[in-house]
């Protein structure tokens, strides 16, 4: 089969849609177009009756209790919103402290920044040089004020899988509410609510081959019982966590999608971590000064994060342009800082700099991880050529000995 | 973000890539940027005895941007004297290169780069001719600088 241009590895960001997810969605656009809150007449509950089985589907997928449970948002940043906010809100009588880390998604963080401004202290959690958040620092932080810990299922740069069971564990011991956003990790690595005491999860479909714009919520109803206040007032839709005329084709899209991963989810993940081992190995083999971010085993299969030593991320990847990948490089942003994931975790700037991050997913192919292999290896020895920091390394300099001038 | 052909030709077939002997007394280094910063570049010209760069070599690790303007820096100063080197503004190839707003600084770091090797060649030539003049030789002179 010919390889198609540009080859998209950028599964963290976003994923294409699956064609069965898309047949599964069409005859809610046109035919049961009806709003699933109109209960007068046919087309409104042939709605309904699309949602509450996506509800269950989506709640068995991560053992939840019950559908009851699921409340479906636009997607991930609204479901962060919703669960630290309107918890903060809701048990403010209770206390004002939130625990999160340092590398979570700008949807928690910026969530917790403003919970900041209102009063609320947050503490941010440190995760280690390999991606991976500390139970116990995560224990060390709870105080009788504690109303909330926020850690996720697996990091979107780095795809570092977090102990969430036993994060789960010690929030249910104290007392305390435990929101995970599970969206890099969820379909791709274990997620059992049930088993990990997790209260609130943020979920959303454009990441498992869904549509964009839906996304989901889950709210723990029993032991304990989760509360909140809602961010969006109106029609008091989705038992009043959520008003707003539900997504009832993308909710169906949503669920296919996780049906399609309760089927192949676990044989997919096999062959998707052979691929992406198949491209390490072949990096690895021709390069030197190749270095892997996160954590070796406890990692998203799909995720792949280099940095090339001596080799600037975006230069790289202009140079690369047939494969759609992303950098933690300041290059890429306009804020000119290397990526707050990687430098959390300590590592040197000038590696955040040369940091790729590869993401594959569903419909990549051997064929596509071969030529992107040689592609980067091709480019990045051209780009060493020119690099004056590879000149130095090959002279034996240490480029952290040298005085450089900031700018 | 769209980048200019031009942009992409230097970038794609960089010009004046290469090292020039540091210790040449012919030869000025300018080194400007950090790793931490995401852009380092070396210029390097070989200066004749009547004023004039014969010769410019660049290596830079940085964005498409970055290696683009000191490829075209390195084009721009071959042939003139080092007073009409010194005078190229980061805004000439900023302008030539179409850079894109957020990477006006590539422009900056370029004109950094070339009136550092400027800097050092004469810093370098200063301290030969006092060696000639003079019994006792300035100790000053010897390092490239890195200044911005």
């Amino acid at each position: 089969m010919a390889l198609k241009f540009p080859i998209y590895m950028d599964n963290h960001a976003t994923t294409p849609l699956d064609k069965r997810v898309l047949e599964a969605m069409l005859p809610y656009f046109t035919q049961d177009f009806g709003n699933a809150a109109s209960r007068t007449h046919a087309y409104g509950w042939h709605a309904e009756a699309a949602v509450e089985d996506a509800r269950d589907t989506i709640a068995d997928y991560i053992a939840a209790e019950s559908g009851k449970e699921i409340v479906f948002t636009s997607g991930a940043t609204e479901s962060d919103n919703l669960a630290i906010k309107g918890v903060a809100e809701y048990y403010k009588g209770k206390g004002n402290h939130i625990i999160t880390t340092t590398i979570e998604h700008k949807a928690v963080l910026d969530s917790c920044k403003r919970l900041e401004k209102e009063g609320y202290t947050v503490t941010y959690v440190s995760a280690g040089r390999d991606g991976l958040v500390n139970p116990a620092d995560i224990e060390a932080a709870i105080t009788d004020k504690t109303i909330l810990v926020s850690v996720m299922l697996a990091n979107n740069e780095v795809g570092t899988i977090q102990p969430i069971g036993e994060i789960g564990a010690i929030t249910r011991k104290r007392g305390v509410l435990f929101h995970c956003d599970a969206v890099q990790g969820f379909g791709k690595t274990p997620f059992d609510v049930s088993r990990m005491n997790v209260d609130l999860a943020s979920l959303t479909a454009h990441k498992i081959y869904g549509p964009k714009g839906v996304g989901a919520l889950y709210v723990r109803r029993s032991k304990p019982r989760v509360r909140l206040v809602a961010q969006m007032d109106g029609g008091g839709h989705e038992r009043g966590n959520r008003s707003g005329t539900l997504n009832v084709p993308g909710i169906v899209g949503f669920a296919k999608a996780v049906s399609i991963f309760k089927q192949e989810g676990v044989a997919e993940a096999e062959r998707i971590r052979g691929l992406r081992d198949r491209l390490h190995n072949a990096i690895s083999k021709e390069l030197d000064s190749v270095f892997l971010n996160g954590h070796p085993e406890k990692r998203l299969p799909g995720n792949l994060n280099l940095s090339f030593s001596f080799v600037e991320g975006e230069g790289l990847m202009m140079a690369i342009k047939d494969v759609a990948v992303s950098s933690g490089s300041a290059c890429t942003s306009a804020s000119l800082e290397p990526s707050y994931v990687l430098r959390s975790m300590g590592l040197d700037e000038e590696l955040a700099h040369s940091s790729i991050r590869f993401g594959l997913g569903r419909f990549n192919t051997e064929e596509e991880v071969d030529y992107v292999a040689q592609l980067v290896i091709g480019k990045v020895k051209r780009l060493r050529e020119l690099s004056p920091l590879y000149e130095m390394h090959q002279q034996g300099i240490d480029i952290k000995s040298i005085q450089w001038a900031a700018h | 973000m769209a980048y200019s052909d031009k942009l992409l030709d230097h970038y794609e077939n960089p010009r004046n890539v290469g090292t020039l002997d540091k210790d040449d007394p012919s030869v000025g280094t300018g080194l400007v940027g950090a790793p931490a910063c995401g852009d380092v570049m070396r210029l390097q010209i070989r200066v004749s005895p009547e004023g004039v760069i014969e010769d410019a070599r660049f290596k830079t690790f940085g964005c498409g941007s970055a290696i683009a303007s000191s490829s075209l820096a390195t084009e721009w100063i071959k042939g003139k004297n080092i007073d009409e080197a010194a005078g190229i503004k980061n805004s000439q190839i900023a302008e030539e290169l179409s850079l894109p707003p957020v990477k006006i600084h590539c422009s900056v770091l370029a004109e950094d780069a070339i009136k550092s090797a400027i800097e050092d060649y004469k810093a370098k030539r200063a301290a030969r001719l006092a060696l000639d003049g003079a019994a006792e030789a300035p100790t000053n002179s010897a390092s490239a600088p890195i200044s911005l």
